[in-house]
């Protein structure tokens, strides 16, 4: 076949690119979504409660997700410091995914429990309080602003149709769960949640 | 636990990713190969013809590739075909060398224990008051302390509001080897309640017998109405004379140690807002995440903050 024919024609050409380039996603990604280790949910996975939910959104509405990542990645030096190496399993009702895949602060994917609470809050209000070197911006508002949960229930809706398993009740009643709290509240439920499924993972 | 599923692709995904990644292989090379000569060969004064399109008058030649970048592709070739052999990159096919990612994760690991192991296992059978004396021990608990206990109770181990100075003499839950140790091992949970129910005057006059009990300016009359309120409502935890319980982790109340004032909070200001708020301090347990043997190493170094000056 001539070049010619190729690149006189950019339609042709738009569709042989196209070709070319899908072929590291068939390959690499395609056939995942058809295995069990990336499918299904890690045991004693459960979606995260209303409260968490609306955490998540402010974690994604902040963008943590740009100077944290949510992803231990098997290395030594990693699971000494973070705990126990991410697995697919874990995210499986995440929707979008928050891995990231930059750490100007600290990886994420296991904070759950790690700190306390009232830590959680001093940290996000002024993170200087608590570690004077830091370079986390500070959260104020957060502390300020509260949840009325009218979106709550559509967000589960929507999560269901992409397969995550609340049930009638939760959805029912997530808008009373989270109305009123502090947007504090919300965040810290989810982050105090991340990583917890894998139990032992030292 | 199950997490990791040995979930093998099936035959028809297998056999997808390798046609994909050998034809991918193969068609790049059959492309380079297939246009490594040109037919326009040079006439007989070395003039090529070009391939006759012409932009702005320069035109376009049709020489071959050149050799050393032709030979560096098929060497990028063979890379990939060697890698695919050795390495696990073709279906399921595991590659010659049996690598795999958690594989190494446990070969790096086991290396690490086996170095690590026996020192740690001598240090965890010197007591904790002499591992303490340990200049060396201690070198390592202090590593092991900033990164883990110093970003709350701070480098420095001298707290901050809401969390405990591990340098003064006021502990909560008691600072013997033992109490170290529980508290390492299975976190501490505060639970002071709320005593709004109260109502606002006699938390006003609690907190001025609180302020009594420190020997700080109070007002008398209302101390004295207080001293009734604290003997019902608090004395349980705080006991009569306000010495605290470190059974219950119930702080004294008596030398002036005010975990909870804010920075530039007035001590009485703290007070209130504890009793109308109450307080839920919370240690997370830290076996789970440093292991028994450096929580032992840790209850080491948090004992020798007080031998220090």
């Amino acid at each position: 076949m001539k070049h010619e024919i190729v690149e006189k024609n950019v339609g042709l050409l738009a569709v042989l690119i196209l070709v070319v380039i899908s072929f590291g996603g068939m390959a690499e990604v395609v056939p995942l979504f058809f295995q069990k280790q990336t499918t299904e949910p890690v045991e004693g996975l459960e979606p995260l409660s209303a409260l968490e939910l609306e955490g998540r959104d402010i974690y994604r509405r902040e963008g943590c997700v740009g100077c944290h990542s949510q992803m231990v990645r098997p290395f030594r030096a990693e699971t000494e410091r973070y705990g126990h190496y991410s697995v697919a399993g874990e995210s499986v009702y995440d929707h979008n995914f928050l891995w990231g895949s930059k750490r100007t602060g600290p990886d994420l994917a296991r904070v759950g429990g790690r700190y306390s609470d009232d830590w959680h809050r001093a940290h996000m209000y002024n993170p200087r309080d608590v570690v004077p070197e830091s370079i986390m911006p500070a959260y104020p508002w957060l502390f300020e602003n509260t949840l009325d949960g009218q979106a709550t229930p559509a967000k589960m809706r929507a999560l269901r149709t992409l397969g995550v398993p609340y049930t009638d009740e939760q959805i029912d009643g997530a808008t009373q769960a989270v109305r009123g709290e502090q947007e504090i509240t919300a965040l810290i439920a989810y982050l105090q949640q991340l990583g917890t499924v894998l139990e032992g993972t030292r | 636990m199950n997490y990791l599923w040995n979930d093998s692709l099936s035959s028809f995904w297998s056999a997808w990713v390798i046609v994909i990644t050998l034809g991918s292989i193969g068609f790049a090379f059959w492309l380079l190969y297939a246009n490594r000569r040109t037919d326009k060969t040079p006439d007989a004064e070395g003039n090529v013809e070009t391939t006759g399109h012409a932009a702005d008058g320069i035109e376009e030649y049709d020489n071959p590739l050149p050799r050393w970048w032709f030979q560096l592709y098929v060497a990028t070739v063979v890379f990939a075909l060697g890698y695919l052999v050795l390495y696990p990159g073709l279906g399921n096919f595991a590659g010659v060398l049996g690598w795999t990612q958690e594989g190494q994760w446990e070969e790096e690991v086991a290396e690490a224990e086996e170095r690590f192991t026996p020192i740690f296992a001598q240090y965890e059978e010197i007591p904790v008051p002499d591992l303490a004396e340990d200049q060396e021990a201690m070198r390592v608990a202090e590593r092991i302390y900033l990164n883990n206990c110093a970003v709350c109770h701070g480098s420095n181990a001298r707290g901050g509001y809401g969390f405990p100075d591990l340098t003064d003499e006021d502990w909560l839950y008691g600072g013997e080897p033992e109490a170290l140790l529980a508290t390492l091992h299975q976190g501490r949970n505060g639970l002071m309640p709320s005593w709004q129910q109260l109502g606002e005057n006699n938390i006003e006059n609690l907190t001025q017998h609180v302020l009594a009990l420190s020997d700080l300016e109070h007002e008398a009359e209302r101390a004295e109405q207080g001293a009734a309120v604290y003997a019902s409502v608090c004395a349980a935890c705080h006991m009569p004379d306000g010495t605290g319980n470190q059974a219950l982790g119930a702080p004294n109340l008596t030398n002036d140690t005010w975990l909870y004032q804010a920075p530039g909070q007035s001590v009485a200001d703290s007070v209130r807002q504890t009793l109308r708020n109450g307080r839920n301090g919370h240690m997370p347990a830290q076996a789970a995440y440093i292991g028994e043997e450096r929580v032992h190493l840790v209850a080491a170094y948090v004992y020798s903050l007080r031998l220090q000056d």
